[in-house]
This record gives structure tokens, C-alpha cells and sequence, in this order.
């Protein structure tokens, strides 16, 4: 009896152990299979690929430059983050510091169910309806007032890099919030009846206090809802404009462009494999898993070494 | 935390029937108030065909097929109405059609995941390496027109070749532009072109489409041919990218200044009809795309070749007559001329399975022509069904040919 219950614990962790071991092996079959299919366009092109911004593949003109796809998916990540973290964490103070009881776990869950929208209705939405509100009482007033300067050139179309950044931002709202709601909430009462012992305010108890206690944790929150926005695909094609080529450099807020998973949806389809068209797609996603990637370990990195990790704070 | 179940529940429960109330009443107002701008009339846009039974007359053999079938968008509307014909009088032949693109369609079609390919674009020499014995069979005719949307403006403009290249690589950049005013005939509309700049809408996806139109600008433009050149997903200088025949036109349709080039039988179902561009002909007329005018094309013909020869450089490109629309093509199916290539489709499988393609093939070109025109396109000609007729003979399963009816 002794025996067999040594050798069910024994098999336990041995399949405990490979489902682990199994993620690593797909994640290393993704990157492998990205890699080695990218290797063609890379031997030719080169550095090209990487800083150059012409993309043709017709046949005798071929050039695959990707850097234009590249700026516009940090471009538009920027943007989601900017207009959408502050207004996550307002979210998240409200619920976790300000409201009453009773409505906050409501309140929470409505919010949660932004995140539960698929995000090709995000697509839909955005190019039917939130382009023209974007368009009427965003861009215009910003073109006409602020036109002159070249970050805010172009015409008032509602298709366009801030019409994906503004989608994006609503995108990660929801994941940006909860997380930070939980770590906020998480803050131990005391810091907060420490500060306001010695008299702080509601607001500088919640600024210097609470949210610098749960900093990392807001931290990881932000690079949870940025890994997000790089990543999606449909809802950006529907309202970006899907530019090509050096006009896709995202020079300009109001112009047109393309992220790098935008690319891959418009141009997979045609990609056969063998040619180079394929090869620079594949390359494209393997900058775009390379990006994700360096992303989550910049924000561990930053977690464990610049920012110190307080006892209790949630990572 | 400890929160009180029952207050949460009658909130959720309030909150919950208040956002229902509100969605239900916006999409009332919106119902009820109807759109009177431009804003959100849309074409429709399915991508796969569903097949309804319309009626069934005399059922046929009693093995069921499915055949698979991808490519052209241009064909789409044609290929949905065929598919949805020929089900009803053989309702054991079930065709799926995937309407992803010209360039997408080949490439199924030389990993053997399709039965048959749709194109607008003939087969290029890399294409017909990689499908070795492909079959080329044209079945129907179309063309490529260039909607815009002014407001205030009608159907009309008139445009030439060289003019259409410079507005597509972003030289020519608005509607009042002296290039394309001293092209007018219409005094109202010469007056009337407004100081806006113009929007070009453009494929996103690869297009048998842009094919055409790209061939269509370089053979009427020099500077184009030497930059961009004919493509099935060129290098556009300038310009929004949409997905889908459809998704051109209803960008078009949707937004003012816009300028894009969509298949006829898109432009003339489309509601509120789109309105069209009236392109310069070789004759030197202003003409505009029509039925009429498509058909003129396909008159006198060139010489084609045979079904598996090569017809990369085929096409109905500003053909002669004063009455002739320039921007014209065939959209071709392509097909293995030995179907047992297609291990993993029902035409590579079975005898059966390959004689339901070869007679859905024959069936479209000969009686499915009849749909063509209700539709916007242009039926072949008599010769062209012959030579179609000739290459479906020679379509084999095994070395066997196959019964066409």
C-alpha cells in the first residue's frame, strides 16, 4: 500500500511536470517555426527589414521594409495607454476607495463586461459608429485648431492611427482596472489610517499612500492592458486605414497606418508558403512575439529591481 | 469583505434592466428615425455563401457531393447566385465559395485545399509553376468601375487613364484639381468640384480587382507602369485600405470625397446606387460602365488560347469601339485538369465527387450564363462557351474524362 501510493504521488508530478513542461515546448515550437520561416526574407533583406519602409511584393520589385508597421503598433499601444490608464485607475480608486458598498461589486462587473466583448464587435462598432463621433467632435475641432502642426496633419476621416489608439484605449480598460481595483484594494487599511493619523487628505492618502504602496502591482496592471494592445488584431484593421509602405509611418495622428497585426491579417491570406511574401509575414510575427515578450520581461524586470516590492503589495 | 447579498443583487438586477432599457430604446430611435446621411448604409457583407433552397424540381443522383470553391470577391454576387441555383435543381451537391480574395483563391488552389479557384488575374508564371497543370476557364465577364462620393454631385465625372494614375499614387490631390476640372463637359459640374482633397480607397486584401485596375493604369500611364506596375496587392503610394469588393464600397458609399474602384455588379446593387466615374476609351470617349458598354468589350475578342496554355497576358483592357468601357476582364476558374491532385477534397477523392465539379463547371457555363446579366456582368460569348466547353471535356479523374450533364 506504501508502495502504491508512492507511485501515484511519483505520477502525479510527472504529469504535473510535463502539462508545465508543455507550455514551454509550445511556446519554443512557436518561436522556432517563426524563426526558421523568417530566415529567408532576413538573409536577403537584412537590416532592411528591420529600419527600411517599403513593402512590395510583386514580382521583380520585391522589398519588404517593416519598420512603418512596427512604429504603428508602438504608436497606437501609446496611445490606448495614454488615454486609457488614467482613466482605469480613476475607475479603480473610485471603486476601491470612494463609492459605496453597494454598488461596487455591480459597478465592477459592468465594467468586466467590456472585457467580454468580442473584439471584431470593437471593429464593427468603431468603423459604424464611434469613427464619426471621433470624427465630429474629436478631429475636427483638433484639425482645425491644431492642424498646422504636423502630428495632427490630415484629413477628418474618423480611419486613422488615434481612431485605432481610441479603440484600443477601451479595449484595456477593463483589464487595466480590475487589476488595479484588486491591488488597490489590497493595500493594507493601516497604511491609509497611518496617513490619515497625520492628517492627510482623502486624495493624498490615495496618492501618496495607497497608489505608491501598490505601485508595482499598478505597474504590472499597465503591462497587462499594453500586452493586450499590442496584440490585437481585428478591431485595429477595422479603423486604421490599412496603409502600406512608407506612407504607413505613423508620422501623423489623423493618417492612416498599420500594426504589425493588422499586416498579418490583411496579407495572410495570399501568402503562400515557399515565397518571400510569406517569409516577411512570418518575420513580422516573430518581431510581434519578440515585442510581447520583451515587453512582460521589461515589466518583471522593473518590478523586481527599480521598483522595490513591498511586503503585501500584489505583483 | 462582507458585502449585503441582498442590496447587491437588487442593484445588479436594477442596473441590468436599465442598460437593457436603453439599448432597447436607442436601437428603437435609430430604427424608427432611419438614416438620411450618408453615414451608415452598408452593402452587404457576407462572406460565405449560404445555400437556401428555392425550389426543387427533379432530384438528382443520390450521392451527396460538397465541393469547395475560394477566391475572387469580384465574382462573388455571380458565384452566390449560381451556387444557389445549381443547389436547387441538384440538391445532393452542396458548394461552399469563400470569397477571400483573387490572391488568396490561388494560393488554395496550389495547396490543393480548394476544388476550384476563382481569379480575375490570369496565373503568372509563378503561379503556373507551383499549380502544374492548371486549367484556365473563364466564366464570366465583368468590369472595374471608379465610384466616388461628392455630395451634390451625380453620376458622371469624367476621367482618363493617365489622370485616374495620378489621383491613385497621390499626385493629384483635390477634386477641383485643374487636371481633372478641364476633363468636365458639365458646366455645373466643372463649377461645382469642390476644394477638398481627395480620398483614394483601395484594396487591403490581394484583388484580382486591383489586378485589373492596376493593368488598366499601366497601360494608360507610363510613370505608374514604372513604379507600382500591375499587381494583385500593389504598393499603393496613398490611400485606405479595405477588405472585400464590399468593404470598398461601402467605405465609398459611407464617406464623402472618397474615391475608390469597385466591380460593376457591386456598384449597381449597392443601395443608394453608387455613382460611377465615366473613364476615357481608346476612341476617346467618356464612357460609363455599364452593361452595355462591358459587353462591347467582349465583342471583338483576342485570340485566346487553349484552357491549359498559358494566359497570363490576356485581357479585355481598353478594347476598341466608341462605346466600349475600358476597364474590362474576365474572371477565370482555375481547376486541375487531373483531379486526382486534390487528395483532400471531394473532386480529388472520388469519381463521383469529380464528376459533380466538372458538371457544376459545364452547368455554369452554359446555362448559368443566364443569371450573368440580372446581375451586372456579361455573359461569354458563343465562342468563348465553346472553348470552355472544350476545356471541362478535358478535365480527367484518374486518366478517365468525365460526363459533363
Amino acid at each position: 500500500m506504501r508502495l502504491s501510493r508512492f507511485r501515484g504521488d511519483d505520477a502525479f508530478k510527472l504529469v504535473a511536470a510535463a502539462l508545465a513542461a508543455s507550455v514551454l515546448v509550445i511556446l519554443l515550437l512557436m518561436g522556432y517555426t517563426l524563426l526558421r520561416s523568417s530566415v529567408p526574407v532576413l538573409e536577403r533583406f537584412g537590416l532592411y527589414f528591420f529600419t527600411g519602409t517599403k513593402w512590395n511584393s510583386a514580382a521583380g520589385h520585391e522589398i519588404y521594409g517593416a519598420l512603418p508597421y512596427m512604429l504603428g503598433t508602438l504608436v497606437t499601444s501609446a496611445i490606448a495607454l495614454i488615454i486609457g490608464v488614467p482613466i482605469s485607475l480613476g475607475i479603480a480608486i473610485f471603486l476601491s476607495e470612494m463609492s459605496p458598498r453597494r454598488i461596487r461589486i455591480p459597478i465592477s462587473n459592468l465594467v468586466e463586461l467590456l472585457a467580454a466583448v468580442p473584439s471584431v464587435i470593437y471593429g464593427l462598432w468603431g468603423f459604424f459608429v464611434f469613427r464619426f463621433f471621433l470624427a465630429d467632435y474629436i478631429e475636427a475641432p483638433l484639425s482645425a485648431y491644431l492642424g498646422w502642426i504636423p502630428v495632427f496633419s490630415g484629413p477628418v476621416l474618423g480611419v486613422d492611427v488615434l481612431a485605432a489608439g481610441c479603440i484600443l484605449s477601451i479595449m484595456i480598460i477593463p483589464t487595466v482596472s480590475s487589476v488595479s481595483r484588486e491591488v488597490i484594494s489590497a493595500v493594507p487599511n493601516s497604511v491609509r489610517e497611518g496617513a490619515y493619523s497625520i492628517g492627510a487628505t482623502r486624495w493624498e492618502v490615495t496618492r501618496n499612500w495607497v497608489l505608491s504602496y501598490a505601485r508595482s502591482g499598478l505597474f504590472g496592471a499597465v503591462i497587462l492592458g499594453l500586452g493586450r494592445a499590442v496584440g490585437e488584431t481585428i478591431a485595429v484593421s477595422m479603423v486604421i486605414g490599412n496603409a502600406v509602405g512608407p506612407q504607413a509611418l505613423p508620422t501623423s495622428l489623423l493618417k492612416p497606418g498599420q500594426t504589425m497585426s493588422s499586416l498579418i491579417l490583411n496579407l495572410f491570406f495570399e501568402a503562400t508558403p515557399g515565397t518571400y511574401e510569406f517569409s516577411a509575414i512570418l518575420g513580422v510575427g516573430l518581431f510581434l512575439m519578440i515585442l510581447a515578450f520583451s515587453i512582460n520581461i521589461l515589466a518583471r524586470l522593473m518590478v523586481t529591481r527599480v521598483l522595490k516590492v513591498k511586503g503585501g503589495a500584489v505583483e | 469583505m462582507k458585502f449585503d447579498r441582498n442590496a447587491v443583487s437588487t442593484t445588479t438586477a436594477g442596473l441590468a434592466v436599465a442598460l437593457v432599457v436603453v439599448i432597447v430604446a436607442a436601437g428603437a430611435y435609430i430604427a424608427l428615425s432611419g438614416s438620411t446621411t450618408a453615414k451608415v448604409t452598408t452593402t452587404t457583407n457576407t462572406v460565405t455563401s449560404t445555400n437556401t433552397v428555392t425550389s426543387v424540381s427533379t432530384p438528382t443522383q443520390l450521392q451527396s457531393s460538397s465541393l469547395d470553391g475560394a477566391g475572387s470577391s469580384f465574382v462573388y454576387p455571380l458565384m452566390a447566385a449560381w451556387i444557389t441555383q445549381y443547389f436547387s435543381v441538384h440538391t445532393n451537391v452542396q458548394i461552399n465559395y469563400q470569397s477571400v480574395g483573387s490572391g488568396a483563391g490561388i494560393s488554395d488552389l496550389e495547396a490543393h485545399t480548394v476544388d476550384y479557384a476563382a481569379s480575375d488575374a490570369p496565373l503568372q508564371t509563378a503561379d503556373q509553376a507551383k499549380a502544374p497543370h492548371a486549367l484556365t476557364i473563364p466564366d464570366a465577364i465583368g468590369s472595374v468601375t471608379v465610384a466616388y462620393n461628392l455630395p451634390h454631385i451625380g453620376t458622371g465625372l469624367n476621367l482618363t487613364g493617365a489622370v485616374l494614375a495620378q489621383i491613385f499614387a497621390g499626385n493629384i490631390t483635390k477634386w477641383n484639381d485643374p487636371a481633372i476640372v478641364n476633363l468636365q463637359t458639365n458646366a455645373t459640374l466643372k463649377a461645382t468640384l469642390p476644394n477638398q482633397q481627395i480620398i483614394v480607397v483601395h484594396r487591403s486584401d490581394s484583388s484580382g480587382t486591383s489586378f485589373t485596375f492596376t493593368g488598366f493604369l499601366t497601360q494608360d500611364s507610363a510613370a505608374w507602369a514604372k513604379e507600382i506596375g500591375q499587381a494583385k496587392a500593389p504598393a499603393w503610394p496613398t490611400g485606405y485600405g479595405s477588405n472585400g469588393n464590399s468593404g470598398v464600397a461601402g467605405f465609398v458609399q459611407g464617406t464623402h470625397y472618397t474615391m475608390g474602384y469597385v466591380e460593376l455588379a457591386y456598384a449597381l446593387t449597392s443601395t443608394p446606387k453608387l455613382t460611377l466615374v465615366a473613364v476615357q476609351n481608346p476612341a476617346g470617349m467618356y464612357v460609363l460602365p455599364t452593361q452595355a458598354t462591358s459587353t462591347a468589350a467582349a465583342t471583338a475578342l483576342p485570340t485566346l488560347p487553349a484552357g491549359n496554355a498559358n494566359w497570363a497576358s490576356i485581357n479585355l483592357l481598353n478594347q476598341p469601339g466608341a462605346n466600349t468601357y475600358p476597364i474590362v476582364t474576365f474572371t477565370y476558374i482555375f481547376v486541375y485538369q487531373e483531379l486526382n491532385v486534390n487528395t483532400a477534397q471531394t473532386s480529388g477523392k472520388s469519381a463521383a465527387g469529380a464528376t459533380a465539379l466538372v458538371q457544376f463547371l459545364w452547368w455554369v457555363v452554359t446555362t448559368g450564363q443566364q443569371q450573368s446579366t440580372t446581375l451586372g456582368y456579361v455573359p461569354l460569348p458563343q465562342n468563348v462557351v465553346t472553348l470552355d466547353e472544350q476545356t471541362i471535356q478535358s478535365i480527367t479523374y484518374n486518366g478517365q474524362s468525365l460526363p459533363t450533364t
